[in-house]
This record gives C-alpha cells, sequence and structure tokens, in this order.
C-alpha cells in the first residue's frame, strides 16, 4: 500500500503520495505559476534541480524555499504566491 | 582638467566641475565605478567622530540631499534614515551626547527609550537600552549614480577614457601605460587604494592602506527592516587603528535585500573571506536582530576601505607638485564624502572660498 | 561548530561521485560524499518516487560496504586552508579536516532565452524529467520538447511512456548531424541498442530538426510553441513546453577554489586532479559525457587519492573509450547562430532580477553589466542568465562567491543553530 503525505498549500489540505517534492504538489494543484518576479510576471520552475530558483515558495513560515529539492512533510504548510 | 579614477571621489569631482563649465577628461584603467565603490554600502550619513570629520559629511550630506530629486531611478536613493543601536545605558548615554552635537550641526536627531526603539524597528531584540534616530540619512546604490554622473559629463563634451591605464602621476601631467603623456591645468588623482602609488613624487607622512571589509547581500525581505542599523561601538570600531574588529552593521535596500556588515581587518589586500572573522560579524548582528537566522544570504564578498593614519581623507593639492590635487583614502565614508570633497576641489582649482576649512584634509599635513 | 576528520570529501552524490567515493572508501580512506539534495543519485540517477536506478542501487550498496558516510542538502562554503573544508548542511555549519576533495558536481542544462521563455510552463528538458521524477503528473498532457542534445529524444520517450502525448520532438542540429552521430554509436553497442528503443518508443511522433523554438505564447501559461526553422514556421500546442540545449559542466565550486577551467569543463590531468593540490575533479564537471564516463572518471579519482597509482592506470584505455562518445556529442551537437539570436529587446534574459536583452545587449562585459543592470544579483546568483550570456555576447563566466547556494544567516556563524519557532 503506498503511503501518503498531507500538508497544506494556500490553505486546501491535500494528500500526495510519499516522496513527491512540493514544487510537483503544488503544480498538479494550482498549476506552474507558484512565484511573482520582480516585475510582478508569473514564474514556475524550469530547472527541477534547484540551479534556476524560480520554484521558491514559502513554507512554514521561511520564505525563499526552493521547492522542488524538498519532498513533501506531513502537516507541512506551503503558500506560494497564491496563498 | 583631467580626473584619474572613475569611481565615485573621481565622477563626484569631474560632475561638479563640469557644472562649473570645465572641460574635463575623467580616465580609468577598467570600466566606471569598477573598484571600492562597487564593493561598499552606499550609506549617506553624518559622522562626528572628530570636528573636520563632522564638518565633511555635514556638508556632503546637505550636497546630497539636494542632488536628490535629480538622481536617476537606478541610484535607489532611499531616505530612509539611520538608527543608531545601544545595548546598555552607557552607549545610551553617549549617544545623547551625539544628538546635541549632532544638533548644534543642523541634524535633527532624537533619541528613543527601549520602547520607542521596538518600535521604529520591531525586528530588533527586545532588552536593548535604546537608540539615536537621523532621520535624514540615506541610502543610494553608488555604481548607477557614478554611470549618470559621467554621463552628464560626456554630454556636456568631457571626455571618458576608459580602459585606459595610467603608469604615473607628475605635476599637472599625466603618463598613460601606452607612454603617451597628457597636460592639464591641474590633475586630480581619485585612485582608492593605489593613488599615492602613482604619483611621481611621493608625499612625506601620506599612507593609504587597505583596511578590508566583508559584507554579505541577501535574497528579499521587504518590510523587515526599515532604517539603516548601526550599533552604537561602530563610529570607535571605524576609528581604531589597528585590530580586527566586527560591528553591526545592517542595511535595508529598496529591493527588499538586506545588506549586512561589518569588519574591520588592516593591510589585507585578498578578496578572500575570512570566514572565521565573518562569521562574528554575522553572530554579533543575530545578537541585535535574531530574525536574521532565517533570512538567506546569496552572497557574501571582501572590499578594501581606502584608508589613511588618521581616519580623514586627502583632499587638496599635492605638497610638492601644486598642479596635482589628490582625493583618496576615505576609508568606509567614500560615498557620503564624494560630493563635499567634490565642491572643495572645485572651490581650489576656481579660486573660490571653500564652505568649510579645507586644512584637516590636506596632504602633506602632519600625523600624530 | 562541528567537525569531522576524513581521508577524502567527495562533492556531488551522481555516478561520478559516488564511484569516486567507492574507490577511495575501498582502498581504506574515511570518506564522505556531500551533495545539495536530500536524496543521492546526482541527475541522471535522480530517484523516481523513491525508486532508485538499479546502478545507483548497485554503488550504494557497495558505498554502504565501504564504509563511505553522505551528508545531505550541504553546500560547500569554501576551502580555508589546504587541509579544511567548511560545509553547511541544512543550517549547520561544519569543518571537515581533509587534505582531498573530488570534485563530481555534474552538469547542469544550458538555458537559452527566446520570447516567451519565462511563461509558466515553459521548463527545461532535463528539468521537466526531473520535476516529473519528483511526482509531476503529465498523463494525458500535450509536450513538445524543443531544443537539443540526447536528452531531447531520451526525455521525450520517457514522458511518452508515463502517458503525456508528445506533439513533437524538435533539435536544432541538422538531421546530417545527427545521422552521423548515430553511425559513431556503432563503437558502442549499448548506447546503439538504447538509441533504437529511443526511436521505436518515438515512432509516430513527428520530428522536426533544423528547428528551434522562437516564441513561446500563451496568457498565464504557455498554450503553444512556435517553432522555426529553414522551411519557415510552424506553431503547436502545448500544456509543457520542455526546452534546453545541451548540458554544461558545472564549475563554481572548483572556480571558487581556485581550478582552472576551460570551455568543457575543470582541468584535469591523467590522474583527475586540478591545478589545485589535493583537489581533484571526475564526471560531467570536467566535460559532458554520459554516466559511463563519469563511472570511470570517477573511480580513476577515487584510486588516485588512495595512490593505487597502477590500479588507476589500468581504468585508462576505458576511459578513453568513453571520451571518444563525448567527443562526439560536442561536434554534433553544436549550436546554430539562428537560437542564439531568437532573443528580442523585451525577453527578460536574468529570471531572477527581471533584466531585458535591451539593457544587457550593449554592456561590454560581465561585471559592468552586473553593477549597472542588476544581472546576475539574484538568487541563482547567475547561473542561469551568465550561461546564456556567455554564448549571447562571449563573456566570461562570473566571479563565483560563497555561499554557492543561499543558505540562512545561522549557518554562518560558528555555532549555527537556528532558534526553534
Amino acid at each position: 500500500m503506498p503511503r501518503t503525505v498531507t500538508l497544506t498549500i494556500d490553505g486546501a489540505s491535500i494528500t500526495v503520495a510519499e516522496n513527491t517534492t512540493v514544487a510537483a504538489a503544488v503544480w498538479n494543484l494550482n498549476g506552474p505559476d507558484m512565484r511573482v518576479s520582480v516585475e510582478r510576471q508569473s514564474r514556475g520552475p524550469i530547472c527541477g534541480m534547484g540551479i534556476c530558483h524560480e520554484c521558491r515558495v514559502t513554507i512554514d513560515g521561511r520564505r525563499h524555499q526552493r521547492s522542488c529539492l524538498i519532498h513533501c512533510q506531513p502537516g507541512m504548510e506551503v503558500a506560494t504566491r497564491h496563498g | 582638467m583631467i580626473v584619474v579614477g572613475a569611481g565615485m571621489i573621481g565622477a563626484s569631482i569631474a560632475y561638479e566641475l563640469m557644472q562649473r563649465d570645465v572641460q574635463v577628461t575623467v580616465i580609468d584603467a577598467s570600466f566606471e565605478a569598477s573598484g571600492t565603490t562597487a564593493e561598499g554600502m552606499g550609506h549617506i550619513l553624518v559622522m562626528d567622530g572628530s570636528p573636520a570629520e563632522l564638518a565633511l559629511t555635514t556638508l556632503s550630506h546637505n550636497l546630497w540631499r539636494a542632488l536628490a530629486p535629480e538622481l536617476p531611478d537606478a541610484g535607489q536613493w532611499d531616505p530612509c534614515g539611520t538608527v543608531w543601536v545601544a545595548r546598555t545605558q552607557t552607549e545610551l548615554d553617549a549617544l545623547s551626547g551625539r544628538c546635541s552635537t549632532l544638533a548644534a550641526a543642523g541634524h535633527p536627531s532624537e533619541i528613543l527609550d527601549e520602547a520607542q526603539l521596538r518600535e521604529a524597528e520591531p525586528e530588533l531584540a527586545p532588552g536593548l537600552a535604546g537608540g539615536l534616530r537621523i532621520p535624514t540619512d540615506a541610502v543610494v546604490y553608488p555604481p548607477t549614480i557614478v554611470a549618470w554622473m559621467l554621463e552628464g559629463v560626456s554630454r556636456s563634451g568631457g571626455r571618458i577614457l576608459l580602459r585606459t591605464s595610467v603608469a604615473e602621476i607628475g605635476n599637472g601631467c599625466v603618463e598613460l601605460a601606452s607612454g603617451e603623456t597628457l597636460e592639464a591645468d591641474y590633475v586630480v588623482n581619485a585612485c582608492g587604494l593605489h593613488a599615492l602609488d602613482l604619483l611621481e613624487r611621493p608625499i612625506d607622512n601620506a599612507e593609504i592602506i587597505s583596511r578590508k571589509g566583508h559584507l554579505i547581500i541577501t535574497d528579499r525581505y521587504e518590510g523587515m527592516i526599515r532604517h539603516q542599523l548601526l550599533e552604537a561601538g561602530y563610529l570607535d570600531k571605524a576609528h581604531a587603528a589597528t585590530d580586527d574588529s566586527v560591528a553591526f552593521n545592517l542595511q535595508p535596500r529598496t529591493t527588499g535585500q538586506l545588506l549586512l556588515g561589518s569588519s574591520r581587518q588592516n593591510r589585507d589586500t585578498s578578496r578572500d573571506i575570512d570566514s572565521e572573522l565573518m562569521a562574528m560579524m554575522v553572530s554579533r548582528a543575530l545578537e541585535y536582530v535574531p530574525g536574521l537566522a532565517e533570512v538567506n544570504a546569496i552572497r557574501a564578498w571582501a572590499g578594501h576601505r581606502p584608508a589613511t593614519p588618521d581616519a580623514l581623507p586627502y583632499i587638496g593639492p599635492h605638497p610638492d607638485a601644486q598642479r596635482t590635487i589628490i582625493a583618496a583614502g576615505h576609508e568606509g565614508l567614500g560615498i557620503t564624502t564624494s560630493l563635499g570633497t567634490a565642491r572643495l576641489i572645485a572651490d581650489h582649482v576656481l579660486g573660490q572660498d571653500p564652505p568649510i576649512d579645507p586644512q584637516p584634509y590636506l596632504p602633506g599635513r602632519s600625523v600624530h | 561548530m562541528d567537525e569531522l576528520s576524513l581521508g577524502c570529501v567527495v562533492v556531488g552524490a551522481g555516478p561520478a561521485g559516488l564511484a569516486a567515493a567507492v574507490n577511495a572508501a575501498e582502498s581504506g580512506l574515511r570518506v564522505a560524499v556531500i551533495d545539495e539534495n536530500d536524496r543521492t543519485g546526482g541527475q541522471i540517477w535522480r530517484s523516481n518516487r523513491g525508486a532508485l536506478h538499479p546502478n545507483a542501487v548497485r554503488w550504494l550498496e557497495r558505498a554502504d560496504r565501504a564504509g563511505v558516510r553522505f551528508i545531505a542538502e550541504a553546500t560547500v562554503l569554501g576551502r580555508n586552508r589546504s587541509d579544511e573544508i567548511e560545509v553547511v548542511s541544512g543550517d549547520r555549519p561544519f569543518r571537515i579536516k581533509t587534505e582531498s576533495v573530488i570534485l563530481a558536481t555534474g552538469g547542469r542544462e544550458l538555458f537559452l532565452p527566446f520570447p516567451g521563455w519565462t511563461l509558466p510552463g515553459v521548463t527545461g528538458v532535463g528539468g521537466l524529467q526531473a520535476l516529473v521524477k519528483g511526482g509531476l503528473d503529465i498523463r494525458g498532457k500535450d509536450i513538445v520538447i524543443a531544443g537539443s542534445g540526447p536528452l531531447v529524444p531520451a526525455v521525450a520517450a520517457e514522458l511518452k511512456r508515463r502517458g503525456a502525448t508528445v506533439n513533437a520532438v524538435a533539435e536544432q542540429a541538422d538531421f546530417v548531424r545527427i545521422l552521423s552521430f548515430g553511425l559513431k554509436l556503432a563503437r558502442h553497442p549499448r548506447k546503439m541498442f538504447q538509441a533504437l528503443q529511443l526511436g521505436f518508443t518515438l515512432r509516430g511522433v513527428p520530428k522536426h530538426f533544423s528547428c528551434w523554438p522562437s516564441r513561446a505564447e500563451g496568457t498565464d501559461r504557455v498554450e503553444r510553441v512556435v517553432l522555426s526553422g529553414k522551411r519557415g514556421t510552424v506553431t503547436i500546442p502545448c500544456d509543457f513546453l520542455a526546452s534546453s540545449f545541451g548540458l554544461i559542466a558545472d564549475t563554481r565550486l572548483a572556480r571558487l577554489l581556485g581550478c582552472s577551467v576551460d570551455d568543457r569543463g575543470i582541468v584535469v590531468d591523467e590522474d583527475q586532479m586540478t591545478d589545485v593540490p589535493g583537489v581533484y575533479a571526475a564526471g560531467e564537471c570536467t566535460g559532458i559525457g554520459g554516466v559511463d564516463v563519469a563511472l570511470v572518471e570517477g573511480s580513476v579519482a577515487g584510486l588516485a587519492v588512495a595512490g593505487r597509482v597502477d590500479d588507476a592506470r589500468r581504468l585508462f584505455r576505458r576511459r578513453s573509450v568513453e571520451q571518444r562518445f563525448a567527443a562526439a556529442l560536442e561536434g554534433s551537437f553544436a549550436l546554430r547562430r539562428d537560437v542564439l539570436q531568437a532573443v528580442e529587446d523585451s525577453t527578460v534574459v536574468c529570471r531572477c532580477e527581471d533584466v531585458r536583452w535591451a539593457d544587457l545587449k550593449d554592456r561590454e562585459s560581465w561585471r559592468s553589466a552586473k553593477l549597472l543592470t542588476r544581472v546576475g544579483m539574484g538568487p541563482c546568483q547567475g547561473r542561469v542568465c551568465g550561461a546564456a550570456l556567455c554564448r549571447l555576447k562571449g563573456w566570461t563566466d562570473p566571479t563565483p562567491r560563497p555561499p554557492l547556494q543561499p543558505v540562512p544567516l545561522a549557518a554562518l556563524t560558528s555555532s549555527g543553530q537556528l532558534q526553534p519557532r
């Protein structure tokens, strides 16, 4: 039985498979536009490996976390540009 | 006139001269603002470590505030003010003394008690005795201001010779590395750390050493810090001639990034990060603003302040070569005092009365 | 501050790093592998929802038996002295006493800007694969993969197998070049077999050669891509556009440590040693070549560090064979000028700071551009825009400064402990 993780993304509670990255969970739920750029453009991840910094979201109150490098943990609170 | 050095000092001088209809050629070995100007904080402040320092920073501060409306947006002029932070009552008493000194020099400031301090800066740690708030201080981003000034010089017919190395500066003449010699009524040497090395004739008692400092820039945390924050002891540490030291200095940039300093080490000209000293610098900062612990640092670097033995810059003619003017050795106040420096030099070459006594800054002065 | 004393530190837990660590540890050295990720495997062996590539499993088992330690989520800050490096792991700083460092920092994709490349949904080729391995759901979605290099068909095939609809695959190199590359594979039977498998998987998928993405379009996210080629343009709808132009070596840490690099990567001698004493390098970071050459180079480095010179030499011939493949790669996928000219004045080049091509095209050096436009001043510190501008403007790579990845300030103190919230 595959294990799951329940977390909150922009106030919505969702359950994902274990080993899902926060970036994937956010994208599957709300689409790729998870960040706002300096000139207020919508942005999403491009590199998937922590280089581009376009996947930054706030996790448990800490800003600028690279969500493609972080796996979903139970009870995590994720806030993107929408939350 | 020729100005050697296209940093903040050289650009300000060229800009002032241009405004007074003097033809200027600016020469730099690299590109504009590539030296110490690119490395520092861009804090415009009044410093009262000595009467001469107070006079020069006051003059300069007023000139900056007058220039502010004309600066380009990319210059990031932000009149956010400074708050000097006292940990103890003793430090707070010292700040009260400075409050009076500043008031006498025409700078309104106010003493804050512990509660008022936390209200002015909510991220400061509890338990600090209080602070001194100087609302008229500001922050700028120097490289784009230098570029703007030089564009102004160029548009008025001045010449800007970048990527042009100078081999030696004589009396009213400059020998380029290419062998060509340029002559002018006056040559201004605004070459910072290397200013004295380029002189054909040395100046007795004059010395410029490097005073290395570390800085760390963070990601964007808009609204976290409102003023530039300095620990009360910063002034003494900046003036102490010896010993490695750190002093809390935190600057909010208009981008929302925080620029964290400061440290001082004598005579180290390398760009390497001294990780132990930097660790001390960061630890000290965390004592004042604990919330910095979670703030992401994205880049650290080391820059070099050009420092003189008596903590005052050299502004004025070479004692043995009157057609060469020195404008160097501004330590950590180069950005602020660039405009005052420019004013003093322009007044000198045009034979006009300067607004402050130029004696304390003359090269060739005796050092105690 | 925590201190460790080791015989050898390996930076990077991909194939080269694992091979180096295993060989050094099996020779009796105390070895630790540092990686920025929280899982091992690097990129090519990236864990797929927790499941590891079977090759990775074999090397990890050997590593385990040989006592190799792993320090995850860690970044190297610098080398204080010739026998000490500073590392930050999570929020804690460490010092590691070691005389030998093996850099296996890998490669990363080359992104080139084109109008619309910043639309959400436009990703790299390897980037999309990495996101999918992390759980991104692409079943039933329309994907276009347009760029250059072997990753293009490899990822296209992988995503098709996972249920995506691959609307098009576009390679900017000419078909003739690709064909000649394919013929060179004849000397590498396994790779040839893999290529044929790919071709079979991609049967029926429209393939465009000598074509590149000239524009991505959409309102809030990418909806279609315009491919340009010698014979005009074609517009293809897509939910995902994966675009990158080959791999480049990740040499940041090497340059921070003072190692020389050339246009392929970190410069090393036959023992995989750099020109900084005690610092070795292996794998993609010394020149893109794929997993097989990475494994051999890593093994040579591990043996060399352990002083097993004869055993290292025994691997030289195999390394030469594998490096021939790398050379074939380079020539076949060279970038055409059109791809470097796709950028327009309003195209954002520095994504961190929103600096556009119009602000950059007349600048004369990286450093003056940085100081005057803010290019490269954001958290990626010029990794994405710098690589593109090296090719668009001929500039040299910007000087790296620590930290090489953003770290919380607490991690830069001696004690490093973050206060719990």
